[in-house]
Parts: C-alpha cells; structure tokens; sequence
C-alpha cells in the first residue's frame, strides 16, 4: 500500500495489464485524516493540521480490496484497492509484485536516492583554520 | 427607528466580474497555470497549507491563484474548503526521526552524527536581485549529487537528553484537544497550543518570536536543530484495525534549545521550545518554537511577564483568518450603529455647550 500510496494512475494502470472486472464496495471518496505530531517530537501527541486523503474499497471475486491514498485522485485509489484485492489471491500474488509493485517501487526508490545524495553534496565539511596563539 | 434597507446587488455583481478581470491582468500575457503556482511559487503553497491548516499542494496553488497571491485569502479558502470534506479520522503519530532529509542544520554541534546538510535554502546567498531570471528560458545546470546519500540521523535533543542535559518530553498518549472540534479554552495544554500556532500567521509567530530574543519573556535561545523533508503518514482504517502508510507529506521541525530549569531535586536541565509545520517554513517552525516556550513559562517556574508568555493574548490573536474576519468586518454598513453614536455625540456636545453658555 506504501507504494501503491505514492504512485500516480498513469503509472498503475501503465503496469497492469488488463483491468479485471470488480464490484464498487465503496466508491472512491475525498475525505481528510488529521496529521498528528508529537511535542518536541516524542512527547504527547497534537493535532498538526488535516491532509486531503482519498479511499476506495472493491470486491475482486471473494477478496475485498482497500486503499486510503493521499490527495485527491479518485482513479488512484481505485487502481490501488483493486491491485490490494488482487494481492490477495495467492495464485495471483506473486507475479503481481513483480509486475506492478516492484517497478513503481524502484522508481521511488530512484527518486528518493537521488534526492538524497543531491542532499549529501550540500553536507558541510569543515577544515580547521591556523591555530590562534 | 431601524429601517431595513437592502441593495448593492448589481454593484457585487459588477465588482466581482472587474475582479475576475483584474486577476486574470493583461490578456495578450500567457495564463499562470495551477501547475506552475505549485511547482514555482512551492513557498507560498507551503505557507497556505501550514495557515490553511490543511495539506494538499494542488489545491493551496489553487486558492492562490483564485485569491490573485493575497496568501490569506487563500488560506481562508483553503479553510473553507476543508470544511466540505468528511474526516476518515486521525493518524498515527508522525516519526520525524525517520524523515527523509532535504535539510538539517544544528547550530549547537558542528560536528554531529549525519552532519550539516543545507539542502536547498535561501541562507548565504547575497540578497541581490537576480536579473538573469528576467530572461526566461535560460539553461540551467542541475544540483549535484554526492555519491554517498543523507540517510536517518539521529536527533540533537536525543543526544542531550541521554546525556541528562534536556529535559525530557512526557510520554502521554492521552488524546489530543482539537481546535477544530472544540473552541479554545483555558487553561489550554500544551498540545491545543502547538495546534493553535501550527497553524497560526506567520508574521504574528516570528514578531512573537523577535519579541522573546529581544527581552519580552526571553530565555536565550539556540537552534538544536532544523529538520526540513518528507514523512510518510500511518493511518488506521477502522475497517481494515491495522496501520497503514497512505503517502507523504513535506514538514519542517525545529528544535529549540533554551535555558534551563532545576529544583532542589532534580539537577538543572536545557528546556526545548518546538515547532512542526507543513511544507518548508523556517522561518514560522522557529517563530512557533520560541513561542511554544515561551508559553511554558508557567510550566517551568518562570514569571508570566511579557506578550508572548500570555497564552490567552498569543492563541486568541495568532489565527490570521479569525484575526482578517473580525478587523475587515468594520468595512460592511455600520450605518445604524454609527447614527447612534453620532447622536450620543451632539447630545453631549449639546449639553457642553449650553453649560459653557450658562
């Protein structure tokens, strides 16, 4: 779901193949969660402000498939409970994570690391000056 | 005698299509798109979000745009929007510990685990205008990127606080006051005021904040650490029982360092001062630790002395959307109210003058 989270429509739906046939249990909807922190960031929790979040929920044969993903893109959150429905069937399971989860999880790992190491050549390295007397 | 008048209908009307007109500016000029405002104005989106206490790039960019760049306008907008939209509920704490880093700085340590990291920051630059961004289009080289990537680093307030040197938060999981539930009351605790300023006008945080360094309630403040990156958001469906990670969103901390506080009993300890935002906001995640201190004074034995110490005065002003609607109220008809004050006015007047005649 952590990925399935991150990656736009285009993208899923690019990865799978054909779209099965599936019932709306719950028609994709835009809704809010409330992002909590936590005083001085591991204290007692505070409400920091809401984020907008959309969820679905499909039946795919006997599996019931969810998906909660932020923003607002209703296409994604179906494609999402759709693909968690689908990964629910064994038969079914594994090559779905190769085809579909692993390749939108390495492009968010790519994207990730390259902004991480556009972060490290910003890291500070100090040198010591002459020593004052 | 009140007389109900009404009217002006036409006049709205015309004024707003000149609005619309206004906003849009020059035709033969391309139009700025939605995109465009999210991506290149990124600032001004993260400011409505933190102040439209709501997190959604597209639509800050929007309310930006509707609002012609008047960020408290379209914070208000962001604000009212929310309000259209169910609650699914609340997440689980977010782990800034395990944020994925665009910058952290400390000015405590120079050397400390994970090092001093920049990231992209407006700091050392000159301050002077940049006439080569008039010119569009310009080629522009990338950032570069350092072989070894910044990963989790641990918290300076952590390494203090192992230390015995930092006070330590108190673990409570008791939940949280919302101001969006229940009005402000007081005494308001500590997490209803974090929510308060969270949220609350940038300008009003950092004067706030100014004032504390400047000797109105201070309490000589260091920068332990700024954190400025993306944090992945766990929810808890009902349905589902169980956590799940629903995407991310981009956050500023800042982790004050101020002076101590001791007893007979327990030895003499840094206090911290915090701030979380959303987006990258600095400035307003200092200006919030400083005050988030600042309203400890009580709390830590400290006399309540100056503005910022006040909690009533800093959470009853802090919220620029309260604090427009309540000033520019004073621009709609007062018509009656004013008749009377103009006739309490010649009465008295009245009366001067036939005492001074008399």
């Amino acid at each position: 779901m952590a990925v399935l989270a991150r990656a736009p429509a285009d993208d899923i739906a690019a990865l799978l193949p054909a779209l099965p046939a599936h019932d709306r249990l719950r028609a994709p909807e835009t809704g809010l969660v409330m992002v909590r922190g936590r005083a001085g960031g591991d204290g007692a929790p505070f409400n920091l402000g809401e984020m907008t979040v959309t969820r679905c929920a499909v039946r795919l044969g006997d599996a019931v498939g969810h998906a909660y993903v932020a923003g607002r893109d209703k296409r994604q959150a179906e494609l999402a409970a759709l693909v968690d429905a689908a990964l629910q069937d064994p038969a079914h399971h594994d090559a779905l994570m190769a085809a579909v989860i692993a390749p939108l999880a390495a492009r968010q790992q790519a994207v990730r690391d390259a902004e991480a190491r556009r972060a490290a050549a910003t890291r500070v390295e100090f040198f010591t000056m002459a020593t004052m007397r | 005698m009140y007389v109900a008048v009404k009217g002006g209908g036409r006049a709205i009307s015309a004024a707003h299509a000149w609005l619309d007109e206004t906003r849009r500016g020059d035709p033969s000029l391309p139009e700025l798109g939605v995109a465009q405002i999210e991506q290149q104005m990124g600032l001004a989106v993260d400011r409505v979000m933190a102040e439209g206490s709501c997190h959604d790039r597209f639509l800050a960019a929007l309310a930006i745009k509707q609002s012609k760049g008047d960020l408290i306008e379209a914070a208000f907008l962001l604000r009212a929007y929310r309000t259209t939209l169910v609650r699914f509920g609340a997440s689980d704490p977010i782990e800034t510990a395990a944020m994925r880093l665009r910058r952290r700085i400390s000015a405590t340590y120079k050397d400390l685990p994970g090092g001093q990291v920049l990231g992209p920051t407006f700091d050392y630059t000159h301050r002077l205008l940049d006439f080569a961004l008039a010119a569009e289009g310009a080629p522009r080289e990338a950032a570069p990127e350092a072989g070894a990537p910044v990963g989790e680093v641990p918290r300076v307030t952590e390494l203090l606080a192992r230390e015995g040197l930092m006070q330590r938060e108190v673990p409570d999981d008791a939940e949280p006051g919302d101001l969006t539930r229940q009005p402000l009351a007081f005494p308001a605790a500590r997490p209803v005021r974090l929510q308060n300023l969270a949220r609350g006008d940038e300008g009003f945080l950092l004067a706030l904040g100014y004032s504390t360094q400047r000797g109105y309630g201070g309490n000589h403040p260091f920068v332990g650490e700024i954190r400025v990156g993306h944090v992945a958001v766990d929810f808890t469906p009902p349905e589902l029982g169980f956590a799940i990670d629903i995407g991310d969103i981009a956050i500023t901390e800042c982790q004050m360092v101020n002076q101590f506080a001791g007893s007979r009993t327990e030895p003499a300890q840094f206090t911290r001062g915090y701030g979380l935002v959303f987006g990258h906001g600095e400035r307003r995640a200092m200006g919030m630790a400083l005050v988030d201190r600042a309203l400890r004074a009580q709390e830590l034995g400290e006399d309540v002395t100056a503005p910022a110490q006040d909690a009533e005065f800093v959470l009853y002003h802090s919220d620029n959307i309260e604090a427009t609607g309540f000033v520019e109220h004073l621009k709609l008809p007062h018509y009656v109210d004013f008749q009377s004050e103009l006739e309490n006015l010649r009465t008295i007047r009245r009366s001067a003058m036939q005492d001074l005649a008399e």
